[in-house]
């Protein structure tokens, strides 16, 4: 009971290659409460959707978890766990939705097979019982006539009715944890509004914690109660929502949410930092992000700052943050 | 779906058509068979009644217009050698040769498709560069030489199959087939297997390709990500994705594998129609290879129109833009 859902420790994720091991996620650390959303944002490449992978256990060869990882969800280490006992907690108490609702469905297979295969997966129900609840998981997401609609193909939908098939069938068992990576980015301003409040409002029935990965600040603004911000494989700060949005201690955060006067800052994408996005096989030494950051000096680009804690329970990896807003205002 | 199979069935009536033209003037062209079916020492008065008999002193185009008309009743001539029709013969042959071209199909998909995908799943694995280095000799080593290879080693060596020639047969619901009797498979194998050995090549590298390719989709860790067994992941989601441009290919090849069956029936002396003609040819027979060439682009025909069906019934894509245009 005193668990939080989800307790992400010391999680490294590399790949191997010919040239050497590229460290896509680098000793991050987070936990996500019951019912809680955690936002998880950053620039492309920063290591979100490996994290969101590696919670399900989905890294492949040559991707490899770091040896003191950690991943408990509700207490149980999935870090090292058997491939089948891992099949069984997928889809059941841990489910993911992912960015392109295009990709996500199998072209060839109808929307009934996918649905009920999911059902059956973990629930010993005859077909029938599974086709029941697959057309009740669809008219919760909103589709109408679903009966109609189970006999159709993935391309018969448009995006936004391809990620609520694809929401329903992660939502199917209840899952304890929602993985989704980006899963409004690919659709119209108005169907991602739409949907966010629909998952948002069956998560909290289904009492389901979210990991929501996402670009869009307005996003996290909305929907996240924490939120970390990911810079080449670490999470440099974490903390609230509001913490985080209104009064970022680190220097990346604080170029993200860009300069732009408090009143907007919520409803705006994440500014442009000048520099580039470094590439994970040529790291700077130190703070990754010294290159482009205004803030740094030659303690910098020694070693990378370690975590530190904050008031009002937020962590920041920053030598020279901004503390002016430490203190709540 | 109608309209898409009347406008089918207009193309390949054009293609037989042209296809006819072409066969039956590229033939002509081949050499004079009096040349080789009249004796040595026939005089200019016998070869003149050959060619009276045979058709042969009249004009190119009047040949031409008789074969058209003949062949529009379904006559498609009479064989110089044999003096019978010579689509006659070659159906006698046609039953040898399906045999052989299915029973090849079957062993290309049957064995090809699981070690396609089971290299492309673990590509990396030693059973999946085996089943890919042994794909590529099927591909490069002559069809002629495996097949002696497999006569050498099962039928002379080790003496598990005969050499040559087609089995026993026995009749089955009205057919005649020696798919139905120990002796009619024995024979079977080598040839089949001989035939199949480039096509299976072929299924193992488009199999392991696409199962390279499918398995990196997002719907492929979609189905991971909601608990299905890898059996099911790879059966279900990864198969029937792959299976549509191997079937496509296959249906296609399907064509090549009845009409150059030749080299595989020569090889172990099956009596084939590929067998038939390359008789005919080494006796100028021309009725015969002309109706074999039809015959073998009516099949082709035929074969692309079902694939096309198939290609559709198995890609709803494909159908539903079909029904619509
Ligand atoms: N299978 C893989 N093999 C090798 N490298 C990989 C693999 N998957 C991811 N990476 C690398 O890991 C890094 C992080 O990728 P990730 O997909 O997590 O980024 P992201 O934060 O989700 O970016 P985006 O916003 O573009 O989705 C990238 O540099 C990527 O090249
Ligand atoms: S540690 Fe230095 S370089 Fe890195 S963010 Fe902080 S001030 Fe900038
Ligand atoms: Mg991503």
């Amino acid at each position: 009971m005193s668990h939080p859902v989800l307790e992400v420790k010391n999680l490294s994720v590399s790949f191997g290659s010919r040239e050497g091991a590229l460290t896509a996620v680098n000793d991050i650390s987070f936990h996500v409460d019951r019912g809680e959303v955690l936002g998880l944002v950053g620039e492309s490449g920063s290591g979100k959707s490996v994290t969101g992978l590696a919670i399900l256990g989905l890294i492949d060869a040559p991707g490899r978890i770091g040896a003191n990882s950690s991943i408990r969800l509700d207490g149980q280490e999935l870090v090292g766990m058997p491939e089948h006992e891992l099949r069984r907690l997928r889809g059941r108490k841990l489910a993911m939705i992912f960015q392109d609702p295009m990709t996500t469905l199998n072209p060839v297979l109808r929307i009934d097979t996918q649905m009920i295969e999911a059902v059956t997966a973990h629930e010993n129900v005859s077909e029938r019982a599974a086709r029941a609840r697959a057309r009740e998981a669809l008219q919760r997401v909103g589709i109408p006539s679903p009966d109609e609609r189970l006999l159709a193909y993935p391309h018969q939908f448009s995006g936004g009715m391809r990620q609520r098939v694809a929401i329903a069938i992660a939502l199917l068992h209840r899952p304890a944890l929602l993985v989704a990576d980006e899963p409004t980015t690919a659709l119209d301003v108005t169907i991602q509004a739409q949907i966010i409040s629909e998952v948002q409002e069956l998560a909290s029935q289904t009492g389901t914690a979210m990991v929501w990965v996402t670009h869009d600040l307005s996003v996290v603004a909305g929907l996240a109660d924490r939120v970390a911000v990911m810079y080449a494989g670490r999470i440099v700060e974490q903390g609230s929502v509001v913490d985080v949005l209104e009064r970022p201690l680190h220097p990346y955060a604080h170029g993200l949410i860009g300069s732009v006067p408090s009143r907007n800052k919520r409803g705006s994408p994440l500014a442009q930092i000048p520099g580039m996005t470094p590439s994970l096989g040529r790291l700077p030494p130190g703070c990754a992000f010294h290159p482009r950051c205004p803030r740094a000096t030659d303690i910098c680009r020694g070693e990378w700052p370690e975590a530190t804690a904050y008031p009002g329970g937020r962590t920041a990896r920053c030598y020279h943050p901004h503390l002016e807003n430490e203190v709540a205002a | 779906m109608l309209v898409y199979l009347i406008r089918r069935i207009a193309q390949a009536m054009l293609v037989i058509a042209v296809m006819a033209t072409l066969v039956f003037f590229a033939v002509y062209a081949i050499g004079n068979p009096i040349d080789v079916l009249a004796s040595p020492q026939a005089d200019q008065i016998e070869l003149a009644a050959i060619s009276q008999r045979l058709g042969l002193d009249r004009p190119l185009w009047e040949q031409f217009g008789i074969f058209v008309w003949n062949a529009l009743r379904g006559d498609l001539g009479t064989s110089f050698v044999y003096a019978e029709p010579a689509a006659k013969l070659i159906l006698q042959r046609l039953p040898a040769t399906f045999e052989l071209a299915f029973t090849a199909l079957a062993i290309a998909v049957f064995v090809g498709i699981p070690l396609g995908v089971y290299a492309g799943l673990n590509p990396d694995s030693l059973g999946g560069r085996s089943i890919m280095g042994g794909s590529i000799l099927g591909f490069s080593l002559p069809n002629f030489w495996q097949g002696l290879m497999l006569i050498l080693i099962f039928a002379v060596i080790l003496g598990w199959f005969p050499a040559g020639g087609r089995g026993q047969t026995a009749t089955v619901l009205g057919i005649e087939s020696a798919l139905f009797t120990l002796d009619g498979l024995k024979h079977l194998i080598l040839p089949a297997m001989n035939l199949a050995l480039f096509k299976m090549a072929l299924v193992i590298r488009l199999a392991r390709a696409g199962t390279r390719e499918v398995a990196l989709q997002d719907y492929v860790r979609f189905a991971r990500a909601k608990g299905l067994s890898r059996s099911r992941i790879v059966g279900v989601h990864i198969l029937k994705n792959i299976l549509i441009p191997v079937v496509t290919i296959l249906g296609l090849e399907l064509g090549s594998m009845i009409a150059f069956a030749v080299v595989t029936e020569t090889v172990f002396a099956y009596p084939g129609m590929g067998k038939l003609l390359i008789d005919s040819i080494g006796r100028l027979d021309r009725p015969i290879v002309v109706a074999y060439l039809m015959m073998t682009v009516v099949i082709f025909v035929v074969i692309n129109l079902v694939v096309d069906i198939i290609y559709a019934a198995i890609d709803p894509r494909v159908r539903l833009s079909e029904v619509k245009g």
